[in-house]
């Protein structure tokens, strides 16, 4: 079982252009009128967390009941990959990420900017923690497979009979660019997250690293590769994930 | 032409091709950013590279996910 909140291990950055952070200032002071998070509900939330006594305790219960809530129904919502998981077992799980879930917003109780409201702010720790939990459940005491054998999956992306030639050089641009351009542990990230569909959460908890790093190594490879790849004429743009 | 699901997992490896966010500002904006879209309001011009971030972390995405249907449970 974790012993921290996994939301207090996050750390490292990715690049983003000086433009995109104006941007997102200039359109938050846009949004001021309609922060939904300074309704009368979310400001009673906060005076009551920062009491003392007797009401300070009172809210703390009730919001971790709301956390037990939100955990309890990521935990039903994700739970299909572990059918060994029983209802004993998964309510235990809900306890511990609502406990979790319950510290990190207490120290993190400043932070609030009231751009969102109170409960939905709060929702968001809860179904974190129990999320990553279940990711690490569902790989334990499994290998994280890093290393190159598993670039095979990028050559069967090119064995459709109906895959045109023009994916195929592509596909091997790419292979040659994960072994020319990046350095061995870009490789290893980028192999296990997006080849082997090795959750991020787990590969950082093996690696005793945090999400936030792991995705700022995934970020840079991916860049090295894109860089690469537009040197060698590909045109990639159409290789956009449409979702969310 | 190529298959879509070589399309996606293409996509996967190539990441988004514009500027996105940390996982921690995703986190730190998710909730922002989720209310507004479930309002109908535009929640990419709020919080940008938000979107781009979401496309390129599996686990910012579902963690996205699971806000979104959260709080949809609780409308109904």
């Amino acid at each position: 079982m974790l012993t921290e909140p996994i939301t207090t291990l996050r750390s490292g950055t990715v690049s983003v252009s000086r433009e995109v952070r104006q941007t997102m200032a200039l359109s938050r002071s846009d949004l001021s009128m309609q922060h939904p998070g300074s309704d009368v509900e979310s400001r009673a939330w906060l005076q009551r967390l920062r009491s003392d006594g007797h009401e300070r305790d009172q809210a703390r219960r009730a919001l971790r009941e709301l956390l037990l809530r939100a955990a309890r129904f990521e935990l039903d919502r994700r739970s299909t990959p572990l059918p060994h998981l029983r209802g004993g077992d998964r309510e235990d799980l809900a306890q511990q990420s609502a406990d979790d879930a319950l510290l990190a917003i207490l120290a993190k109780l400043e932070d609030f900017r009231g751009e969102a409201r109170f409960t939905t702010w709060a929702y968001k720790f809860a179904l974190l923690e129990a999320a990553v939990t279940l990711r690490r459940l569902a790989w334990q005491g499994r290998e994280i497979p890093l290393e190159a054998e598993h670039w095979g999956l990028i050559a069967d992306l090119g064995s459709s009979p109906e895959q045109g030639a023009e994916t195929s050089e592509l596909i091997a641009a790419i292979r040659q660019a994960i072994e020319d351009a990046l350095t061995p542990h870009q490789r290893q990230i980028l192999v296990a997250i997006t080849l082997n569909d090795v959750p991020i959460d787990v590969l950082s908890e093996r690696l005793s690293t945090t999400r936030g790093a792991l995705y700022k190594t995934l970020h840079d490879a991916r860049r090295k590769l894109r860089t690469y790849l537009a040197a060698q004429g590909f045109a990639i743009e159409s290789f956009e994930s449409d979702t969310p | 032409m190529t298959e879509p699901h070589d399309n996606a997992r293409l996509a996967r490896v190539l990441g988004p091709s514009e500027p996105e966010v940390t996982c921690e500002q995703c986190f730190d904006d998710l909730d922002l950013y989720v209310e507004l879209e479930l309002a109908g309001a535009n929640a990419e011009a709020a919080v940008p590279g938000l979107r781009a971030h979401l496309r390129g972390c599996p686990a910012c995405s579902e963690d996205h996910d699971s806000l979104c249907a959260y709080l949809e449970e609780q409308e109904t």
